[in-house]
């Protein structure tokens, strides 16, 4: 047989993506045949979609694209955000695989096969993801093969719900590492729940060299380092099971600053005592506008996650009256945007403008900050890049 | 910071007659800008000389002046109805130029009306070239190395620093009116003499050529707490050489990586608030080396323009509407998005579908017009199309030009791809000719410098095409 | 095909422009086709109208068809309708989704606007207000069952087919000038014999004025056929009487099956045989008889009832030894639509839009006869500037692509602003260049008189210099461009000349005006080239003498009529 028979033979088989709820959109495969299940969730960004595919914070995920072209521009190791895809399946509604584009190395598609991973194009991602939207994101099988409807719904079974879950223990590092920076003069112990290279490069720029431990060390491990600062990592999945990071977190506050992003937001917020819950389809994109109520400016922002920090219900509520008024946004009084925790007063110190979700937080009485979202972007605006030198500035001030 | 109430009574200068270069665009963006500031509860003064525009509707306006654009009569009505504020920024260049003129002959300050959108300081750095080019320089960018000249001799004197082929654009003109490319001598002096001409101050600007570099476009808007947003980006299929206007162009950019983008939305935002539009929208156009990746900055807008009109048609966030908003004193975040109504308008659109412009000519009612088309805009019209796919919003634009395009099959391949070297009105059609006859896509690319992934996108309409073609109906069942 | 299309279940979806990528629910129905599985579209249950807008901008078709369109959309929303809006046309109003209650983005193609209109289901379609890209599509709307409010398409056939008209006009007993169609070189010499010279001449199959000409003898009519178009017998060539020196008058009106309502008649201030698009136009038509006058409105009158006209209807008639022509009429929504409307106070679109959704006229209240307070001049403003080689001379192909208006309460007045507004500010001194036909002399020496009292210096061509000189007028004479260097053209570009009033007759004159003309937009200063032109354009002058600047507004000029409707 030669390749071009069997690459039509390949086409020709079938692929789609199956939802638990019992719909089924079907499509043309490309990547890798085979059949994944996971979390279906949709992505709004309009680049980059290989920054997307291999952040940590996907693991156990499939994503779909809400953009309908994808690999317009092809692959390289640059826009890499660790070693391996983590989203296990890709769904758009067109796949692209030129490279050439000046700084593609291969195209998408290529790329996308020779790391087994499964797409599923042709999809009619806007129905896709309504669907999601309205139903709240649900497992799903996606597959490019010939898997019968009882094989695609015994996967479907097996496969568990995020809430629950420890993933972060299977993506972080299973070593330490250490990274040295140009300009680093400052000592930082990152805890590592999937982390995403650009928030080391982060780091770096603002002047930390970096010790990156993994997940399940504990706060002894990590202060006998001698850190000047300890940074809290993104991760996927729900920080609810994560209590030995927890534990560890409650040991180091008041001890060293601490800045956490996304999942490393979600566990200092639990080691002050907040509550976390699973959000309906959670935040995925580069465009959500997030309020700094120090500066009172917006600052538009990359986001990846689909849990988030409870918010005290006399704020939900004022903020959802909020809505719709003459002036749409309006501050809250700082007395409503301070809560009491287990280690002091804290305060809100960022708001999501799309629903009120708590986006930032900030320590009062123990050196210590975290962002819901994500400001070493990739991909994503800039605007919030100031936080690392925040955090280089809160060490520096201890 | 909401609505201001030290203001009560704003005029709005309108764009006057349809010209090329400036179309009813400004009529959306004025009429956006008359209905917002009705519902606002202030008394709007409208100015506009074109009877045709639906802004001069009685209803749009507390006062509509139908009387031409010019200091004496638009003096004579602030004289007579004293308004606080003017609005320059919706009625394009022509608007924009008259606020300029007002505040330089004094009426402004004598009747003491605060200009609101943009200041005299942020128009004239964004306007006059040297302190454009200042300015980019102070936040670390460049645009393109370049020179001014007053007349034919003192251009040939700043030849020494510069080299063909060089551009030459005439300073405060429409469109790019009376400019164009010189790649000799002889039409470096005769495009120089016309420029000075054509240009109300005598002034032409000669700029390094980026012909062939991509061209790129993000419609920015900002409010007076400085937040700042891209509304769209913008590609230009056809690259640098080619006026905006008459451009095919693409929203969002196609062939950016986030990694190039972000350095474009970035340099954006820093030109806005060093250029210091308070409040509103405005235009920025880049030119990428798609070898090098290095950025220069061509223009910018300091108001609302024909990109605007279509980046607020094909992300659905209304600038023109947002920017008269702003110059009243509300920030973004007090602004709800129009079309979600439960979101904020502070945000950054993103789209799930493609869009395609393209622009209509009239090179048939003038026949001795030379058709190739420059940095100096011909075009009388435009069409949108909105695809899922590139492939589809493109040909639903082409349908959209309502033409119906002869091909000259006896053209031989090497004369077609000689002719799509220079940019022209049929440049697509011959292009589309060329691909069914087979011709690789790399010589197109080496004629025209246009993006491969565009013409990858052609190639495969074309193979579809062919593969239809010839089929019978019964062939399908 | 669409059938075959249809019947494999193969038909568009419509999905939403959302600002967000369905993150968040949308509220603006804002809509675009393409081929795919959800439809976000679903109709709703109210009675519907489609209107469809008049595409791309380009030369004769542009803003203003925009301007009749929102007029439309909003009047039905009024009357309680759902509007639907189709349009490509990404500067227009029309495509702003706050102005219709439904809008679609899309090609005014049959396929893409058959596909709506099976989406929506709509009571029918409204295509007289879009120009001549929906109109195009009306035809092949109808055949496939979709009902066309308004007009009927056959009054259209019939105001469009020669034959059909001109039965209709010698049965109401209305003048035309003589015509003929021709297949070949033969028939047509044997036509101009017939009717007799200047000829304008034109291909039957092109519609709005392109590849017109104006022919003045037999060997320009043999070139015409010969290089522009070959006649034949699918493609024959129409021949029309050309009235030199005739006065033209553009009437819009709307009718109602029963009644006619006269919007304006406006009068044009060039000659015969430029476009009506490129020229400058005055409301009231204060220089025809009032005799003629009630003439014209009672043929607009009889011709809207006879074509059985449901809407819009503009008719061209011509002016001249006091006889009244009708040069052709189109039922549908003209250029002139907003200046009317403006001028007037009475929207015309909007009065045209409630008849054609069954109002009657009668119950409108409208002002029997509209009150001119005022003057109010329209000027075209031409491209030529901006498209470099252009030929610069005026005739029977519309080139404008914009216009303003001028408003005072003298004709003069009303001129010189809109002449200002046009960016051809009239000189109040310097030098004015003459060069007049014989048959205007006369005329010229009182005009010559009038700027030598508002100060001006006059230089002018031989024989009209000799003209003014014997009328006691003094003029310096200056050679023709035709007669060789230092000539007119020359003293123009140095800047010598601060405007001109050159009116040619017959083809070699217009020729030579043909340098003066590009001379003079080079430099900016006007060119005048009718005495008609001229006569305003002095008295305008004059008037600009005026101390201070009188500015109206229209809310103060219509008062609250045109608020209300």
């Amino acid at each position: 047989m030669n390749p071009g028979t069997k690459n039509r033979q390949r086409k020709s088989l079938p692929a789609a993506v199956a939802l638990e709820d019992g719909s089924i959109y079907r499509g043309h495969g490309f990547g890798a045949t085979g059949a994944v299940c996971g979390e279906i969730v949709f992505n709004t960004a309009m680049t980059g979609y290989q920054e997307v595919v291999t952040d940590p914070s996907y693991h156990g995920q499939m994503v779909t694209f809400t953009y309908p072209l994808i690999g317009n521009y092809g692959a390289n190791t640059i826009a890499n955000e660790s070693g391996e895809v983590h989203s296990r399946a890709v769904i758009v509604r067109e796949a692209h695989n030129l490279d050439r584009n000046s700084s593609a190395e291969q195209g998408w598609v290529d790329w996308l096969a020779q790391r087994g991973v499964v797409g599923v194009s042709g999809i009619d991602t806007r129905a896709l993801t309504r669907r999601i939207r309205s139903e709240g994101a649900m497992r799903a099988c996606v597959y490019w093969g010939d898997f019968t409807e009882d094989e695609v719904a015994a996967r479907l079974e097996a496969t568990p719900p995020m809430a629950g879950q420890d993933l972060a223990s299977r993506v972080c590092c299973e070593e330490p590492y250490e990274l040295e920076f140009l300009r680093g003069e400052r000592l930082v112990v990152v805890l590592d729940f999937g982390i995403k290279r650009s928030i080391i490069k982060g780091l770096g720029r603002a002047g930390c060299n970096v010790k990156v431990l993994p997940a399940g060390s504990s706060a002894d491990d990590i202060l006998k380092l001698e850190p000047e600062g300890v940074f809290l990592s993104n991760g996927p999945g729900d920080p609810a099971p994560l209590d030995y990071a927890v534990t560890t977190t409650r040991s180091l506050l008041g001890k060293v600053p601490v800045f956490g992003i996304c999942l490393g937001h979600q566990i200092l917020c639990r080691a002050l005592g907040l509550e976390t819950y699973k959000l309906k389809f959670g935040h995925r994109g580069a465009n959500h506008p997030v309020k700094n109520l120090d500066t009172d400016r917006v600052e538009i922002t990359s986001q990846n996650h689909g849990f988030a920090v409870r918010l005290p219900e006399a704020l939900a509520a004022r903020l959802e009256a909020g809505r719709g008024g003459s002036t749409f946004f309006e501050a809250p009084p700082e007395s409503e945007l301070r809560l009491g925790t287990d280690f002091g007063d804290a305060v809100i110190s960022h708001l999501n403008l799309y629903d009120g979700t708590v986006e930032g937080i900030r320590c009062r009485e123990v050196p210590a900050f975290s962002v819901q979202y994500h400001p070493e972007a990739s991909p994503g605006p800039h605007d919030s890049r100031y936080l690392f030198d925040d955090f280089k500035r809160l060490i520096e001030s201890a | 910071m909401p609505r201001r109430t030290d203001i009560e009574k704003i005029m709005l200068i309108g764009s006057g007659p349809i010209v090329i270069g400036q179309a009813c665009e400004f009529d959306y963006s004025g009429t956006q800008a008359c209905q917002v500031l009705l519902e606002e509860g202030f008394e709007v003064v409208l100015v506009n000389s074109n009877p045709a525009t639906i802004m001069t509707d009685p209803a749009f306006a507390t006062r509509t002046y139908v009387e031409p654009l010019d200091v004496p009569t638009v003096s004579a009505i602030i004289e007579r109805e004293r308004p606080d504020a003017l609005l320059p920024t919706l009625g394009g260049q022509t608007a924009l130029n008259l606020a300029t003129e007002l505040k330089e002959a004094g009426v402004l300050d004598r009747y003491e009306v605060q200009l609101i959108g943009a200041d005299y300081d942020a128009i004239q750095r964004a306007e006059e070239r040297e302190l454009f080019r200042d300015a980019i320089d102070r936040i670390g960018l460049r645009v393109p190395r370049s020179d001014l000249a007053k007349s034919v001799k003192e251009a040939c004197q700043k030849l020494e620093k510069l080299t063909l082929p060089i551009i030459i654009r005439p300073s405060f003109t429409l469109g790019g009116h009376g400019g164009g490319v010189a790649h000799d001598l002889d039409s470096f002096c005769s495009i120089v003499e016309d420029g000075v001409s054509a240009s109300p101050i005598g002034q032409v600007l000669l700029e390094e050529s980026v012909m062939g570099w991509q061209e790129f476009e993000l419609e920015v808007m900002r409010d007076r707490a400085d937040n700042v947003v891209i509304v769209c980006s913008i590609e230009n299929i056809d690259p640098m050489g080619v006026h905006t206007g008459d451009s095919i162009t693409v929203a969002p950019a196609q062939t950016l990586t986030d990694v190039q983008y972000q350095r474009l939305r970035d340099a954006s935002l820093d030109i806005i608030r060093e250029i210091g539009v308070e409040t509103g929208g405005s235009n920025i156009q880049f030119a990428v080396n798609p070898d090098t990746e290095e950025i220069v900055v061509i223009e910018m807008n300091p108001r609302v323009s024909r990109s605007s009109a279509l980046a607020s048609k094909a992300t659905g966030f209304p600038i023109a509407k947002i920017a008269a908003r702003l110059a009243v004193g509300y920030t973004l975040d007090e602004i709800p998005n129009d079309i979600t109504r439960k979101t904020p308008a502070c945000f950054e659109p993103t789209i799930d579908y493609v869009v395609v412009k393209t622009p209509r000519w009239a090179f048939e009612k003038f026949p001795r017009v030379d058709a190739v088309l420059t940095t100096h805009m011909k075009s009388v019209g435009e069409n949108m199309a909105v695809g899922r796919t590139f492939k589809e919003a493109f040909m639903k634009s082409m349908r959209s030009r309502e033409l119906d395009v002869e091909m000259d099959d006896a053209a031989g391949t090497e004369e077609m791809l000689a002719a799509i070297s220079t940019p022209s009105a049929e440049r697509y059609d011959l292009i589309f000719e060329l691909l069914r006859r087979g011709t690789d896509v790399a010589d197109i690319e080496a004629a025209t410098s246009i993006n491969p992934w565009f013409l990858g996108e052609f190639e495969q309409i074309i193979a579809r095409e062919q593969r239809l073609r010839g089929r019978q109906l019964a062939d399908y069942d | 095909m669409r059938g075959y299309r249809i019947g494999k279940g193969v038909t568009p979806v419509y999905k939403a422009v959302d600002t967000c990528a369905a993150e968040f629910e949308a509220e603006t129905p804002y809509f675009y086709s393409c081929y795919d599985r959800e439809n976000e579209a679903v109709r709703s249950g109210r009675d519907k109208v489609i209107i469809l807008g008049s595409g791309p901008n380009r030369i004769g078709q542009g803003i203003e068809f925009d301007y009749c369109c929102v007029h439309a959309v909003m009047t039905s929303r009024e009357m309680g309708y759902e509007a639907i809006m189709v349009n490509c046309n990404p500067e227009t109003v029309s495509t702003d989704y706050n102005i219709s209650d439904r809008l679609y983005f899309e090609p005014l193609t049959l396929e893409d606007v058959l596909n709506l209109v099976e989406n929506e289901q709509p009571r029918g379609v409204i295509v007289q207000f879009g120009g001549q890209t929906p109109l195009k599509i009306a035809e092949g709307l109808e055949q496939a069952g979709v009902p066309i409010l308004g007009t009927p398409q056959d009054a259209i056939d019939l105001a469009e087919d020669r034959g059909r008209f001109g039965e209709v006009l010698r049965k109401l007993e209305i003048a035309h000038p003589p015509y003929g169609t021709a297949r070949s070189r033969d028939e047509a010499l044997k036509i101009a014999a017939r009717i007799g010279y200047p000829l304008l001449v034109r291909p039957s199959y092109v519609l709005g004025g392109r590849a017109m000409e104006i022919v003045y003898n037999r060997e320009d009519l043999d070139r015409y056929i010969q290089d522009a178009v070959q006649a034949s017998h699918e493609h024959p060539i129409l021949l029309d009487k050309f009235l030199e020196d005739a006065m033209e008058i553009d009437v819009d009106a709307v009718c109602d099956g029963e009644q006619v309502y006269i919007g304006a008649v406006m009068q044009h201030i060039e000659e015969a045989g430029v476009h009506s698009g490129d020229s400058a136009c005055v409301i009231p038509a204060y220089s025809v008889p009032e005799e003629l006058l009630q003439q014209v409105k009672q043929h607009t009158q009889d011709l809207a009832l006879e074509l059985g006209v449901i809407g819009l209807i503009n008719i061209q008639y011509a002016i001249k030894d006091d006889e009244v022509f009708v040069l052709e009429a189109n039922p549908r929504g003209s250029r002139t639509v907003p200046y009317v409307s403006k001028s007037t106070g009475v929207p015309l679109a909007k009065v045209a839009t409630r008849v054609i959704l069954g109002e009657k006229l009668s119950s409108m209240d409208l002002p029997s006869e509209p009150a001119h307070p005022h003057f109010t001049v329209k000027e075209a403003v031409l491209p030529f500037s901006r498209l470099p080689g252009a030929d610069t001379t005026l005739g029977p192909e519309m080139k404008s692509t914009g216009e303003v208006m001028g408003i005072a309460t003298s004709f003069p007045a009303a001129f010189a602003k809109a002449q200002g507004a046009a960016g051809q500010t009239l000189p109040t001194s310097g030098t004015m260049f003459m060069s007049i036909c014989d048959a205007d002399k006369t005329q010229a020496v009182e005009l010559g008189k009038r700027l030598r009292d508002l100060g001006f210096r006059i230089v002018a061509t031989s024989g009209t210099a000799e003209a003014l000189e014997e009328a006691g007028v003094p003029a310096d004479p200056v050679r023709k461009f035709t007669e060789g260097k230092p000539h007119v053209v020359d003293m123009i570009l140095v800047g010598k000349i601060d405007g001109v009033i050159n009116t040619p007759r017959g083809r070699g004159a217009r020729a030579d005006g043909y340098e003066i003309r590009r001379a003079t937009l080079r430099t900016g200063i006007p060119c005048i080239t009718t005495m008609a032109g001229a006569e305003a354009a002095v008295s305008a002058i004059e008037a600009m003498g005026e101390p201070g600047i009188q500015t109206h507004n229209l809310q103060e000029l219509h008062g609250n009529h045109t608020r209300s409707s």
